[in-house]
């Protein structure tokens, strides 16, 4: 962790913008302001200029040239500001009286009274740890913070989790493992100077896009690239090497090509000496990973095998990425170590060009699962089972670490637990598990269950509508804030709007809870997001993750800031381990592994694999792009993408079925996807929904859920499932322009949305 | 072809459309799209491909030549703008005349738009829309210099064959650097 690394690459200078940043120029013109923020979306976090009109309201967007995205934007960037006055904004409280009846409008008094009624009795009558809190990482770091503290200091609950546990804890969990730190290696600009990239399970064009330059521009430079995944994504499509492989078996094919480059004598024994342990186990493992043995697992040639081993073995400077498709696998862990495995093993990290990354799927992915609201950790990455990291933060915090709970579970099990009945009321804040949580069947019997269910929105997404209170937060454009993106790069978010009607900063609503409940009231007495930055930055101090030398102001100044940054005149960090890894002796660990089938193999009642993604118009749960009218014109509704020998035509309804149940799609005809695996697209609710059919296995690490793979079979249907539209709150008309493509029942031509022509 | 001008490069494109949603937020004809994407080989690829107006040099814009009305105007920079509102009778002869398919005919309106290059923004040198925020650089806004020291596998052709006819273009597509240099066929055979 070297003070002189450079933030960019050599080469990065070179790498062109387009001419021009509107800025000044233009906002004097239109009378209008421009206020420099970043995108609320994906873990790229591109910088943007949010357009405020005279009178005060975001009306639009202006690219901007920060050091992130250099002025680009995906869809989803350009369109995130139509939320901001969204007609489905709520913008009052609602409360349930009796399950079973509507939501109606409150005040702030009768819904907070509620909440703080229901948290009381629940606690005095199950204990402490009957209540739990459900968060999320596309919330800014202030909040992620409060949102831990507020479950251990005031509900003192040990069950507070967040919805990374869908995303990026695989990764995070094999980071910590082989690293011993939590965050990407390098910056995106040391691609520039890579001779090979490769990309497992990442469809960077759809769900990262502007990362999609730093793709290009390598290969602008000459390097290769090698795509892993058993569809042909748009990266995929030109790249010098595509690995369409069979869903859950990555681990064996990553054994796979350290097979061939150990065997082609390309181990870099320098550094596998010095820097790591381990190697001999691991080495033993992958011998016994043929090219001939692994293509069978994969479903794959072995000459492909032995090709990306070679390439990636004769490369100087090579880096890796991946994302959910490894992850979202009962072997997550392990598919993410067999990747890092092959970089140790190589040599390839901590220099210019030889790295390694995880690409995190929300904006905040990374700084919201660093600052203690993941069940078993405290802020800036500590353990919660560390003795010194609780009495540090007991310290922060100015209680007794008797007092603090200790780990709880994680958010798919907590459901679970709530079907059960060991807990009995929640309050959620920005997730949407009733879509995102796989077997949704069971996912609403735990919500059911729940004594009270309390949830935090902007808008009133499918988990709010069932609850018993909903209270009205804020957007990203109507608060401040830090950010951490996919490079592990800290970046401020800065304040557009008030939120609209009664709406309020998610930080006063659960500070009011915490005041109201009385329990160490004053450790919440937060005016500002300011404030809570200040706390976080001490609480951080001496953390892997330590953010004590950031302020506001130093993010703002430079093209944001990576930790670790331990004091003010600290640089950050943006490449680690260019001389030690975070293990206490400075050493990076190998592990070998052993592949293992996915929860649920094919059979013949179910002969086919189910994987399960996101499209490049949508986001999550939907929640917030299924109101965009752009988006949901680009793409309206979900598919099921099968090969052409499965015999269907363009638009036939097409049934799929799993042990758990079963939904029917307009067929989305393919040759870029495996004969024996269907997709389904994940942002819609309703009949169409794909968490119908996913299955709820866990890693036994990371608990993350194994999306990406179940066993299902397909079959002409007769009728194509509808989406259902996003809930409104009451007295609100759904949103025309948003609802405009619900009834429509055709599949896009593409992955990727419907052409222009189309739309 | 310009000297600073679009440059489309296919091969780069994902397919996003966030060149689409760009084009709606210009000041000018916001909530709708001047960009044309298509998916061009469906089914068997994930290939996309945007269309801008090309702003035709030689000869001068087919859509304006062909105009009864004499509604699109050509500026000196030799960007071919929308049909002007006042003057525009919704006939559609430009639709029919323009060889790439790019002016669109409202109908509600009886009006004619088309791409005008941002003409707010390049007038003043700044990248249109499209070319900001394209994620992947399909859609370049620069000069051919600065194309091809950036992108050392690429040339860029600006002139394009329609049966006999033959059009040399203000903007310009981007081909392998290893192709013969010669004019593009275009339309359908």
């Amino acid at each position: 962790m070297s003070r002189t690394s450079r933030i960019a690459a050599p080469g990065v200078d070179a790498f062109r913008l387009q001419r021009g940043e509107p800025a000044a120029g233009r906002a004097d013109r239109t009378g209008e302001h421009l206020v420099a923020t970043h995108c609320c979306f994906c873990g790229v976090q591109c910088g943007m200029f949010l357009r405020v009109s005279g009178a005060g309201a975001v009306f639009g967007v202006e690219p901007r040239n920060h050091d992130i995205n250099k002025m680009k934007l995906c869809p989803k960037g350009v369109t995130a500001y139509q939320q901001v006055n969204h007609p489905d904004r709520l913008t009052f409280p609602l409360v349930r009286d009796r399950r079973g009846d509507p939501l109606r409008r409150a005040s702030w008094d009768e819904a907070l009274g509620r909440v703080v009624s229901e948290i009381r009795r629940i606690q005095q009558t199950y204990g402490p740890d009957a209540f739990a809190v459900y968060s999320g990482s596309s919330l800014t770091t202030e909040k992620c913070y409060l949102m831990g503290k507020f479950a251990r200091v005031a509900l003192r609950t040990k069950h507070v989790d967040y919805n990374g546990r869908l995303c990026m804890v695989s990764a995070a969990a094999a980071n910590r493992k082989a690293f011993g730190v939590d965050r990407a290696a390098n910056p995106w600009a040391d691609m520039l100077d890579a001779q090979v990239i490769l990309v497992a399970g990442a469809n960077i064009g759809e769900c990262f896009p502007v990362t999609t330059q730093y793709f290009w521009g390598a290969r602008d430079r000459g390097a290769k690239l090698i795509t892993v995944d058993p569809r042909e994504t748009a990266l995929a499509r030109t790249a010098d090497l595509n690995v369409p492989l069979r869903p859950g078996t990555d681990a064996a094919f990553f054994n796979g090509v350290l097979h061939v480059v150990e065997r082609q004598g390309r181990i870099d024994e320098d550094f596998v000496a010095r820097r790591t342990v381990g190697w001999e186990a691991t080495r033993a493992m992958i011998r016994e990973y043929t090219p001939e043995r692994v293509g069978a697992i994969c479903g794959i040639e072995p000459g492909l095998i032995e090709r990306v081993g070679t390439l990636w073995g004769q490369a100087e400077r090579a880096m890796a990425f991946h994302a959910r498709g490894i992850e979202h696998h009962i072997q997550g862990v392990d598919n993410c170590l067999s990747v890092i495995n092959l970089v140790l093993a190589t040599g390839q990290i901590g220099r210019p060009g030889a790295g390694y990354g995880t690409l995190t799927g929300q904006g905040n992915g990374q700084g919201g699962r660093e600052h203690g609201q993941k069940s078993d950790q405290l802020p800036g990455q500590r353990l919660i089972e560390d003795p010194g990291a609780r009495a540090y933060i007991a310290g922060v915090w100015g209680i007794d670490e008797a007092e603090l709970p200790h780990a709880g579970t994680s958010a798919v099990e907590m459901v679970h637990q709530a079907e059960s009945g060991e807990i009995k009321g929640l309050i959620g804040i920005c997730n949407n598990p009733l879509v995102s949580m796989p077997n949704r069947q069971r996912i609403a019997r735990g919500y059911d269950a729940l004594e009270f269910h309390c949830q935090i929105d902007f808008f009133l997404s499918e988990t709010c509508d069932r609850a018993d209170v909903v209270l009205p937060g804020s957007l990203w454009a109507e608060d401040e804030g830090v950010s951490t993106n996919a490079e592990g790069r800290v970046v401020k978010y800065n304040k557009a709007a008030d939120p609209p009607g009664e709406a309020r900063p998610d930080w006063w609503i659960v500070c009011e809870i915490a005041r109201r409940l009385g329990h160490h009231a004053d450790k919440f007495a937060f005016s500002s997001s300011r404030e809570i930055f200040e706390e976080l930055r001490v609480a951080s101090r001496g953390g892997l993750a330590d953010y004590s030398g950031m302020t506001w102001e130093r993010i703002e100044s430079t093209g944001g800031i990576f930790w670790p940054c331990p004091s003010e005149d600290h640089p950050g960090t943006p490449r680690l381990f260019e001389e030690r890894f975070a293990h206490g002796d400075g050493k990076a660990r190998f592990h070998p592994i052993e592949w293992h089938p996915p929860a649920e193999e094919v059979d013949a009642e179910y002969p086919l694999r189910l994987t399960t993604g996101r499209t490049v118009a949508h986001y999550l749960s939907g929640n917030q792009t299924r109101r965009i009218g752009a988006l949901v014109q680009q793409t309206p509704r979900p598919w099921v993408e099968v090969h052409p020998s499965l015999g269907f035509a363009e638009g036939d309804p097409v049934k799929v079925l799993t042990r758990r149940g079963e939904a029917t799609y307009p067929a989305l005809v393919v040759e870029t996807i495996r004969r024996d695996t269907v997709f389904i697209p994940y942002h819609w609710a309703g009949a169409a929904a794909a968490n119908i059919m996913t299955i709820d296995a866990l890693d036994p690490t990371s608990k993350i859920p194994e999306f990406k793979v179940c066993a299902c079979r397909v079959e002409r249907g007769e009728h194509i499932d509808a989406i259902a539209p996003p809930p409104v709150p009451p007295g609100a008309l759904p949103d025309v322009a948003g609802a405009g493509g619900i009834a429509d029942d055709r599949p896009p031509p593409a992955p990727q949305g419907r052409g222009t022509a189309e739309a | 072809m310009r000297e600073r001008t679009l440059f489309i490069d296919p091969g780069r494109c994902i397919g996003c459309q966030a060149c689409v949603a760009a084009c709606r937020e210009c000041d000018s004809h916001r909530g709708r799209s001047m960009i044309h994407l298509d998916y061009v080989d469906a089914g068997h690829s994930t290939a996309a491909m945007p269309t801008v107006c090309m702003h035709c040099e030689d000869p001068v814009a087919p859509c304006a030549q062909v105009c009864p009305a004499d509604a699109i105007p050509v500026d000196a920079d030799g960007v071919v703008h929308s049909a002007s509102r006042e003057r525009c009778i919704g006939c559609g002869n430009c639709v029919h005349a323009c060889p790439f398919g790019v002016p669109k005919l409202d109908l509600a309106e009886m009006l004619q738009y088309k791409c005008d290059l941002c003409y707010d923004r390049s007038s003043r040198g700044l990248a249109p829309m499209c070319a900001s925020v394209c994620p992947t650089g399909a859609i370049f806004f620069g000069t051919y210099a600065e194309l091809v020291a950036d992108r050392p596998k690429a040339q860029a052709v600006d002139v394009f064959g329609f049966g006999d006819a033959v059009i040399q273009t203000g903007c310009a597509v981007v081909v392998p650097a290893d192709r013969e240099h010669s004019v593009v066929p275009g339309g359908y055979e």
